[in-house]
């Protein structure tokens, strides 16, 4: 299955330097493949690379799976975040900012 | 499509510029000294600033002085602050100079001049691919599509599993995976605060998420590649 991308985080900084092709302009193979996957996705491949890419993913099941799943490995790493500060934290970071204030009045 | 819960999320006009739009009202604001847009400020950013600094500095305390520090330095600095780069990257880049600072005193040094693992490390294992004959580097153990990723990928098991994943990784590839996955900062952002080069990210980026990948993998069936 594909996942939508709404926040655009996937396609994000398309078009970026090209790196260099793994090999000879030829075929790709699986094993090439995965290893371009992120350079793909943050379009980084030349535009010869990235039809290689692609072409390959057309022929290729596994390639298909795999991408996939490094996508949604993106997503699941967006799902780690959000833990909520400290409240003592919290605390401290303001009086920081009374501190700040009272010296900028003086 | 996985919900999405995070606050940097939830507000369309900061997920489509990144968050100048209101990041423009914030900085006018705390130049005024308004506590309400400092608080916002601390609120937004000092999980972030924190999760940052822990991975320079093995001791937690130290960790919380360095996000201290930043802010404060925000605070004295905002008025000479020039918005080439978003806020949060401006705040983030402060927080990786004076973590790297402290880690120095604490005798930790995160350099970025390798990948932190040595040798090239292959996003899957060989053992996945044929290794001669015409099928010589395809798959001999294809991937199979993840059931219910969208259900799955949320559960607190998968979550713990990604969290393992991530915490185990070379710190140069878990700065740059937690910064622009976890955190959501462009690629740009990332390669300033970090001060490493687009081509280095991605490849530090690539390592991490495969090993991520791979361990999802293991969580979604019972095929194993870890390296």
């Amino acid at each position: 299955m594909t996942w939508k991308d709404p926040l655009g985080r996937i396609a994000r900084g398309r078009r970026r330097r090209a790196a260099p092709a793994v090999s000879d302009g030829g075929e790709l193979t699986c094993q090439e493949l995965v290893e371009l996957v992120t350079d793909y996705l943050e379009g980084a491949l030349s535009a010869d690379d990235r039809h290689r890419f692609e072409a390959h993913l057309d022929g290729c099941g596994g390639c298909r799976a795999y991408l996939d799943q490094m996508r949604e490995t993106i997503l699941a790493a967006g799902g780690a975040a959000g833990a909520d500060l400290d409240p003592a934290m919290r605390q401290r970071l303001m009086d920081s900012f009374r501190d700040w204030r009272s010296s900028r009045d003086v | 499509m996985l919900p999405v819960d995070r606050a940097s999320n939830a507000d369309p006009a900061r997920a489509a510029d990144g968050g100048r739009a209101d990041d423009a009202d914030l900085i006018e604001a705390l130049r005024k000294s308004d506590e309400a847009a400092y608080r916002a400020l601390v609120d937004r950013h000092s999980a972030t600033l924190l999760r940052l600094a822990s991975m320079y500095l093995s001791n937690e305390e130290v960790a919380a002085d360095v996000v201290q520090e930043t802010w404060i330095g925000v605070l004295q600095g905002i008025d000479r602050f020039e918005e080439r780069s978003s806020l949060k990257t401006w705040i983030c880049r402060i927080l990786v100079n004076k973590a790297k600072t402290a880690a120095q005193h604490e005798g930790r040094t995160i350099t970025f001049s390798d990948l932190g693992d040595g040798e090239l490390v292959p996003a899957v294992g060989p053992e996945r691919f044929h290794d001669q004959g015409p099928n010589r580097g395809k798959w001999s153990i294809a991937p199979q599509a993840w059931d219910r990723p969208e259900e799955r990928l949320l559960s607190k098991e998968a979550r713990a599993v990604v969290e393992r994943a991530i915490a185990a990784l070379p710190a140069n590839q878990r700065l740059t995976i937690t910064m622009r996955d976890i955190e959501d900062l462009s690629s740009a952002d990332t390669c300033s605060a970090l001060g490493i080069s687009e081509g280095n990210q991605r490849l530090l980026l690539h390592r991490a998420r495969s090993r991520v990948r791979a361990a999802l993998e293991a969580y979604f069936s019972d095929v194993t590649d870890a390296p």
